[in-house]
């Protein structure tokens, strides 16, 4: 892909995990949405990240732990997350933070005294709760919070629905948000990832 | 102050925020990370006398501690050190675990625990009759904590974490008093210039 040739070569995507795609996976696609995660943070030397889980991200945090190129761990809140990898940052390590709708509603402070302020190139990955089959009346109302705080803080944020997409959108936001030095949410549509449905 | 919880570990001298801070940098030669918490935390920190290593938070209450993780992990032939008020703990107790799982050597946490929230008017926390943070922070797997008796056992317990093999938390009760200076709020140079002293970027 174009943005590829950036400053750090691409090291290649250990092929077992792509033995390791989720059942539901389309058989079309070469790989699964999670591998895309994985090659992308690779490509932009991405070591870090912290997360609070998520049903829908539970394969990726999997694949996180198994790559030993990934320093990934658990944090009790979002807000704590941010903090670390916007301290790594400043000490030379890129992070990105995995969360969920809900979570990143908690992150209006943060956002808006360290990450914004300090021009810190925060990367975010929400997996997207309370839309296209939601089953939960409070997830739903809190995506609703989700893009008007965005907006009203002007981060840059793109919403993923097609795989055939996501590889140059996670890979172009990641180097605007660094060249920037701006904060990047990238929403991980159930057209991508499938959701959490009620049946699960 | 005297309603405080006066536990025989918490029962210890009550210092001064700005004296303590001030002593900790007379002891740092190998251009240690400081990061300091919102408020009087880092207002002290500042008037201790400014150094590149040294990060003041303008917001973002209670991620003294995540941030100082952030940097201990990406320079862990560096120690960091992070100051953080017993009000803003309170807002991140859950970083405690964190640390305690990620076990960074190189990270010593100091809690200046007066038991109000002074820059707002010195209200009591909901902690200040009840909690003993030390405690908490034991309990939350950092065995490497403990109360400060007073400036002395501060000193020796700063020389000890520099060769601890696990972070360590040092607990200090303090007085009432307001920061001595105030930190110009100036994020972005704040940043640049911490990066600039880690050595992760070069000035212009």
């Amino acid at each position: 892909m174009a943005a590829a040739g950036g400053q750090t070569p691409p090291k290649s995507l250990d092929e077992k995990s792509l033995d390791e795609r989720p059942s539901q996976e389309k058989a079309s696609a070469e790989k699964a949405w999670q591998d895309i995660v994985l090659q992308t943070l690779k490509r932009n030397d991405i070591r870090l990240v912290p997360y609070v889980p998520d049903r829908v991200l539970t394969k990726l945090i999997q694949n996180l732990h198994a790559d030993p190129f990934f320093t990934t761990f658990p944090t009790a809140r979002e807000e704590e997350a941010v903090g670390i990898v916007s301290g790594a940052w400043m000490g030379g390590v890129r992070g990105a933070v995995l969360m969920q709708t809900s979570g990143f509603a908690t992150l209006a402070n943060v956002l808006a005294s360290l990450a914004i302020p300090y021009q810190i190139p925060l990367i975010m990955f929400v997996s997207e709760r309370g839309t296209l089959g939601e089953f939960n009346y409070g997830q739903s109302l809190v995506c609703r919070t989700m893009r008007p705080v965005l907006d009203s803080l002007a981060m840059e944020h793109h919403t993923v629905t097609r795989f055939d997409e996501f590889e140059f959108i996670a890979d172009r936001s990641i180097k605007q948000a660094i060249t920037t030095q701006a904060p990047v949410a990238l929403i991980l549509s159930p057209l991508l990832t499938g959701g959490k449905v009620f049946d699960k | 102050m005297s309603k405080q919880v006066n536990t025989p570990a918490r029962n210890t001298k009550v210092m001064n925020r700005f004296d303590l801070t001030s002593r900790l940098l007379a002891k740092l030669k190998n251009e240690e990370a400081i990061v300091g918490g919102i408020g009087n935390t880092n207002f002290d920190l500042w008037a201790a006398g400014h150094r590149p290593q040294n990060f003041y938070m303008l917001g973002s209450m209670g991620l003294a501690f995540p941030i100082a993780l952030g940097v201990a992990l990406a320079q862990p032939n560096r120690r960091v050190f992070a100051l953080e008020g017993d009000g803003s703990l309170l807002m991140q107790m859950g970083c405690l675990s964190t640390i305690a799982a990620l076990a960074p050597k190189n990270l010593t946490m100091i809690v200046m625990d007066n038991g109000i929230y002074q820059i707002t008017g010195a209200q009591p926390t909901p902690a200040a009759t009840v909690s003993d943070i030390v405690a908490i922070a034991a309990g939350c797997g950092l065995a490497n904590s403990a109360w400060a008796a007073d400036e002395e056992d501060f000193e020796r317990l700063v020389d000890q974490c520099i060769s601890a093999s696990a972070p360590t938390l040092i607990g200090v009760r303090i007085d009432d008093k307001p920061g001595v200076g105030t930190t110009r709020r100036d994020p972005v140079q704040i940043r640049e210039r911490f990066m600039l002293g880690l050595g992760v970027r070069q000035p212009l």
